[in-house]
């Protein structure tokens, strides 16, 4: 019995596979009753077992998507007819766009995606022998709602490095790329000696030439910005070019010198320094875990030295994944982590119907994998490639929960789509039913191609 | 329709595994150790994949399982290096708090009528639909068809209006009824199509003893069609359960489910996160048992399902 629970199943993923009519039941009608009678008998039978569904369909889907195409051609209070208005202010007013743009961008990005990932893992497993814990693991966000998902995201997506997964997970690999310090408030000691340079940073009031050593003393340095590696700062040693030593110019606990670097004083490792004459830089050096620097290759002359801004810059913090710009990519990759699953199972079914002797004949061939893959296996999987596709697409259309959970509240005008334009519309506050209903309806609209392909594929499938 | 192999779509079947090495046993020697290279990179990229997957829920668990303190000052993965941050505080307040309780019930009490009516007038209807004859049969079938994709956008203001009008509006009875009209073009489409595939000499033999209609429907067509029946209950259930959108049109007051009072935290998000991590995960938990008691019926339900 088991096999026939999928039997709608299989030919939604695979209409392909028809097995003998001889072996099934006749589908165009049940026996044959013998007399008229009868035939009057098993209509008001009938009649009783569909009452109820039809009751409900009728009182709640079929004669309220009328009453809302009549709706949206009435003004927000439904007592004056206005035409087409509603359609008008729809593709004009800016909330209406952003929501249609940013469906297109849902439609033509994340049912591909979603097909693709799912197409990969499911080629993939076949060949490993715990593909049942697999699917199971990719496929469980499928059973949970789009409300957990979205809590689940706004975690992930938390902008604060130090709370958020994924801004953790970017900054600590772009710190390990591209290691930099910064020392946000970092100032001098010595505002004589030091002064704010134009555009940003310190540079040095007086100049030096080559042989010549500075020191440069900074305060209020974080103790949590000084890298682990940063040892104890060494005097400068004189030589060839200007040297010179950048450190933390403050004792715990009190007692340093001023100016001086006294034993227990930290070195500040990183900091680039720059050699400036005339306004351009001649030389550049980045100080070691001492502190200290060497600018060699210069030419003869008095330079300035200079402590760019990025050096006190903010350190890297990621991205704002929920932001305006960001917002719609992020809650799109949200989706995909639900429904890859989805698009996994479904095309993993549809692999292991494919004969096998097809991709045997293909190996034997001499075909390589790769070949394989794009030659015999994708082509004989297109027929519930498309399922899935059109499924996917039908339902990125409707979708609404999680765009209104994922987007922070300042950023759901720039991530909105028809489904939440058509709830704030209608229900939201803007308590415009009559917009509210032309939404409704011209998300119908993008649904009937869906609605034809499906009646076409029922109806093959019959005959 | 076909009773073709989807039975092979099941997870629990695994099928896959062995057909490699069963199926190419004339490979050289060469060509046979990049293949279990290539295999082992397989299975590495595989399971970090698994790990990505999982990454987001577990965080969601730990984070319910952090003061909201804790939750504030530095992300959950902290708590593997501080295991003391463990509490079960956040989910000793979400059962204290009366709201929260409240609309758990509620969302029991949507769900289970909700998923039992879908199943009886789902299974009545599709038994007309593939045993009895009328007129217009195949032509109203057509219809369930098309009814497949109709976005629920397209309900919502007329029935509001329509609840308001007879007092359904803000009741859990309203929210129940329009889950289950909803839930019909599939759950007919589902059954129909299994139902179909009995055999007519079960039918025919219970025809010629005598039996009507309604004992052939409840003593041949539901027992036989029980794993049809299992992947529509399972994925109504589900379906209403996860329910967000319908439940903040319908449901008002005290009879809002998990869903929606969870949904009114969001807007305080950094501020609620312990009540939303806890609620979260007690809303999704229950699916999740359902899921993993029942996954054979629900990827069915899936396999059948798609282009709803």
């Amino acid at each position: 019995m088991s096999e026939m629970a999928t039997g709608g199943g299989a030919a939604a993923v695979a209409p392909s596979t028809e097995t003998p009519s001889s072996t099934r039941p006749d589908t165009t009608g049940p026996g044959a009753p013998p007399a008229q009678d009868r035939r009057w008998f098993t209509s008001w039978t009938a009649l009783t077992f569909l009452l109820p569904a039809l009751i409900l369909l009728l009182v709640i889907v079929v004669y309220p998507l009328l009453y809302t195409v009549w709706r949206s051609l009435y003004n927000s209070l439904g007592d004056s007819f206005i035409g087409l208005s509603n359609y008008k202010t729809m593709f004009t007013s800016d909330a209406t766009l952003t929501a249609i743009k940013n469906n297109a961008i849902w439609v033509l990005i994340a049912p591909v995606v979603v097909t693709a990932i799912g197409l990969v893992f499911a080629v993939l497993l076949e060949r490993v022998r715990w593909s049942t814990a697999f699917k199971l693991v990719v496929f469980m966000p499928m059973a949970i709602s789009m409300l957990a998902a979205g809590i689940i995201f706004r975690l992930v997506y938390d902008a604060d490095p130090g709370r958020g997964l994924l801004n953790a997970a970017v900054v600590g690999v772009h710190d390990v790329v591209k290691p930099s310090s910064h020392y946000p408030n970092a100032r001098p000691r010595d505002p004589r000696l030091l002064a704010a340079a134009p555009g940003g940073g310190y540079q040095t009031t007086r100049t030096f030439g080559s042989g010549d050593t500075a020191l440069i003393g900074l305060l209020a340095v974080q103790p949590q910005d000084i890298p682990s590696g940063a040892q104890k700062a060494a005097e400068p040693t004189p030589g060839q070019g200007i040297s010179g030593t950048v450190w933390f110019d403050f004792t715990r606990g009190g007692g340093g010198t001023p100016n001086q670097i006294d034993p227990s004083e930290q070195g500040l490792p990183d900091i680039r320094v720059e050699a400036v004459q005339n306004g351009s830089v001649a030389a550049t050096a980045t100080t070691d875990d001492q502190g200290r620097f060497t600018l060699s290759g210069l030419s003869d002359g008095q330079y300035q030295l200079r402590l760019p801004a990025s050096n006190f810059g903010a350190p890297f913090r990621g991205a704002d994944w929920l932001g305006p710009t960001l917002a719609t990519w992020s809650i799109i990759s949200a989706y995909v982590w639900m429904w890859a699953g989805f698009a996994m199972v479904l095309i993993a079914a549809g692999l292991a119907a494919i004969s096998r002797e097809a991709l045997e004949a293909a190996r034997v061939d001499g075909a390589t994998e790769w070949q394989v893959f794009r030659r015999v296996t994708v082509p004989l999987l297109s027929p519930v490639l498309l399922v899935v596709l059109v499924t996917l697409v039908i339902n990125v259309l409707k979708i609404f929960d999680l765009v209104f959970v994922l987007a922070p509240p300042s950023s759901q005008d720039d991530a909105t789509v028809l489904a939440l334009e058509m709830w704030r519309a209608s229900f939201g506050g803007a308590n415009d039913q009559g917009l509210g209903s032309a939404l409704a309806i011209f998300l119908f609209i993008l649904v009937l191609p869906a609605m034809i392909f499906n009646i076409r594929r029922f109806r093959r499938d019959q005959g | 329709m076909t009773t073709a192999t989807a039975s092979a779509g099941q997870p629990t079947t695994g099928t896959a595994g062995g057909r490699d090495a069963s199926g190419t046993p004339r490979r050289n020697l060469g060509s046979r150790i990049v293949t279990r290279l290539g295999s082992g990179v397989v299975q590495v990229v595989l399971v970090l994949i698994a790990i990505f997957w999982l990454v987001p829920t577990i965080g969601l668990l730990v984070s319910s399982l952090r003061s909201a303190a804790d939750n504030a000052d530095s992300g959950w993965w902290k708590v593997f290096t501080a295991p003391s941050q463990l509490t079960i505080g956040n989910y000793q307040r979400l059962l204290d708090d009366p709201t929260l309780v409240r609309s758990f019930w509620n969302t029991v009490l949507i769900t289970v009528p909700a998923t039992l009516l879908v199943v009886i007038v789902s299974a009545l209807a599709a038994y007309a639909f593939a045993w009895l004859d009328f007129p217009g049969r195949d032509w109203l079938f057509i219809v369930v068809v098309a009814l497949l994709v109709v976005p629920i956008q397209v309900a919502l203001i007329p029935v509001a209006q329509l609840y308001g009008d007879i007092g359904l509006f803000g009741t859990i009875a309203g929210v129940v009824l329009f889950h289950v009209a909803f839930g019909l073009p599939f759950g007919i489409f589902l059954l129909r199509n299994f139902f179909v595939g009995i055999p007519r000499d079960l039918l025919e033999a219970a025809r010629m003893d005598g039996a009507g209609e309604w004992r052939i429907f409840l003593r041949v067509i539901l027992p036989l069609g029980l794993p049809a029946i299992a992947s529509l209950g399972i994925f109504q259930f589900l379906w209403v359960w996860n329910d967000l959108l319908v439940a903040l049109v319908f449901a008002g007051g005290s009879a809002k489910p998990l869903t929606v009072t969870l949904q009114e935290q969001t807007r305080a998000f950094s501020s609620n996160i312990d009540v939303l991590a806890a609620g979260a995960f007690l809303s999704l938990i229950v699916p999740l048992i359902v899921f993993f008691s029942f996954q054979r019926y629900f990827v069915q339900g899936v396999l059948a399902g798609s282009v709803k």
